[in-house]
């Protein structure tokens, strides 16, 4: 569980700064390197989630399907 | 925390390794990442959409082992009971998609895509009930031989 709840922390904090940075280039009038760096900060996120749900998903299939 | 130790030699044995522990884990945990939800989901909705999901995956990573012990124990059940294991074999699938499709279903309707999750869940009861095919297939020969005449 000590993994989980660092990334779990990591993914907050990730979405606080991007927002905060949206925030002040959205101020500095450069609302299009706002845009990339929301579209970044998404990005590492679905990574990560993403490979979790693909954890999760072999982890069913073996247990309860029975292919692993 | 004295009390807590009490909890711990009242309800469990040690041989187990302290699952009382976990629960306590697992809602510190879910507690904390929905506080961090609620903080993200003012900034970035998507954000805190994709926190949620990772939290449930998580938790459920987590409660695998345990799992495994019970349909563990199911398996050996049968075996003793010299059930045909095949049967077995299809209910824990059955349970499989049934916990699969409601994760989802429930994710896609916490993101507010109602529809969507309706979707899954006739999904997996379609699914459900061609794997029981085999199962409702022996059964209705059964009752059918039941029948005289």
């Amino acid at each position: 569980m000590g993994l989980d709840v660092d990334i779990i922390f990591k993914i907050a904090g990730v979405g606080i700064v991007v927002a905060f940075l949206h925030t002040i280039l959205d101020q500095m009038g450069k609302k299009e390197y706002a845009q990339w760096v929301t579209l970044f900060g998404f990005i590492y996120i679905l990574f990560m989630v993403a490979s979790i749900v693909d954890d999760l998903f072999e982890k069913i299939k073996s247990v309860f399907l029975f292919q692993g | 925390m004295i009390s807590l130790k009490k909890l711990n030699l009242c309800f469990y044995s040690k041989d187990k390794g302290g699952s009382e522990i976990e629960i306590v884990q697992i809602i510190g945990v879910a507690l904390v990442a929905t506080f961090l939800a609620l903080i993200l989901k003012e900034q970035k909705p998507n954000f805190a959409f994709l926190l949620i999901v990772f939290t449930g995956c998580a938790i459920f990573l987590f409660l695998v082992d345990q799992i495994y012990l019970v349909i563990n124990m199911i398996e050996r059940l049968a075996t003793n009971a010299k059930i045909n294991l095949v049967y077995v074999e299809t209910i824990l699938k059955i349970i499989g998609i049934a916990y699969i499709a409601e994760f989802a279903a429930q994710i896609t309707k916490d993101a507010g895509q109602g529809s969507i999750a309706s979707k899954i869940e006739l999904g997996g009861k379609i699914l459900i009930l061609a794997t029981a095919i085999p199962i409702l297939t022996v059964m209705i020969e059964t009752i059918i031989q039941l029948i005289p005449g």
